[in-house]
């Protein structure tokens, strides 16, 4: 019983998150209720044992893509009159699309398909259990040539990242240490001879 | 007692709130972007409660794997969103109409 109220706790927090996220005028506003949501879905997921990837989400997620989030929206400077333009345009047709599908989903999830009693309550895990364990073996045998893939798709993430926000500007004043290490003395260095001149 | 539809439900209304999210900010491609991300966040969900209630990893490996490829696209958006606010300094989706016939 305890349970239900936690998770109704946390789910509405988690809907008005993301209801904030959708309809607030200011990007930053936006990114801290997305940051909002994501912890509270993190407390939900811990609800259902998944307590590895509610710490992920927490840390890559709120800790560093968050952030990334709120880099940019602070960096660029947004004229957001224009952006809010259509809103109310397309809020009727918005509202209708999102009311028709969550109708649909809930009738299909109310018909008890998906009850206790089709599908089982879940196995309770001993109190030594550790899912963060149990996810590292499956992660490391079966799924070791994915893992692999995922790694390679954040190098191609960070190469095209970098690349992308890499900019050369003309007229800058670099060093060239190419150049540098080329140089030869007499490039430099001019020696002159003369005469010392007689004291007055 | 928690049963498997509360989460459904739970990731059902998330997955809408974004969709209405995309139509309600069609402009604003930093929102655009956010929804995006609470849509992945619902498919997880989803992906977990499955994995709960039938005693299988497999829906957590999963939503690993999702973690990630859902990193690298937010860093590339943003990288490409940054890119067009310096050669636009604007990043209004109606604006980027260079490539319309």
């Amino acid at each position: 019983m305890a349970e239900l109220v936690v998770f109704y706790c946390f789910a509405a927090i988690l809907v008005f998150a993301a209801f904030r996220v959708i309809t607030v005028r200011n990007p930053v506003h936006a990114a801290l209720f997305l940051v909002l949501a994501f912890f509270s879905s993190a407390c939900v997921w811990i609800l259902l044992e998944a307590e590895f990837l509610a710490i992920v989400l927490v840390l890559v997620y709120v800790g560093a893509v968050m952030v990334l989030f709120l880099f940019v929206v602070m960096m660029l400077d947004i004229n957001l009159a224009p952006l809010r333009e259509g809103f109310t345009r397309y809020l009727g047709l918005g509202a209708a699309v999102a009311v028709l599908i969550v109708a649909q989903l809930l009738l299909v999830l109310g018909s008890d398909r998906f009850g206790l009693e089709r599908v089982g309550a879940p196995v309770r895990r001993a109190a030594d259990y550790s899912n963060t364990e149990e996810l590292g073996v499956l992660l490391y045998t079966v799924y070791a040539y994915p893992f692999e893939i995922a790694a390679v798709v954040l190098l191609v993430a960070i190469i095209a990242a970098i690349s992308l926000t890499m900019r050369r500007r003309p007229g800058i004043k670099a060093q060239n240490p190419a150049e540098q290490v080329a140089v030869r003395r007499s490039d430099r260095v001019r020696l002159v001879k003369m005469r010392s001149e007689s004291r007055r | 007692m928690l049963s498997l539809p509360h989460f459904l439900g739970l990731g059902a209304i998330l997955f809408c709130l974004s969709v209405a999210g995309i139509f309600l900010n069609r402009k604003n491609v930093i929102i655009l972007l956010m929804a995006i991300e609470l849509l992945l966040l619902s498919v997880n969900m989803n992906f977990i409660a499955f994995s709960h209630f039938h005693g299988d990893l497999a829906g957590q490996i999963f939503v690993f794997f999702i973690l990630t490829v859902a990193a690298a696209e937010a860093a590339i958006g943003l990288a490409i969103l940054v890119v067009l606010f310096r050669s636009r300094q604007t990043i209004n989706v109606d604006d980027l109409n260079t490539m319309k016939g």
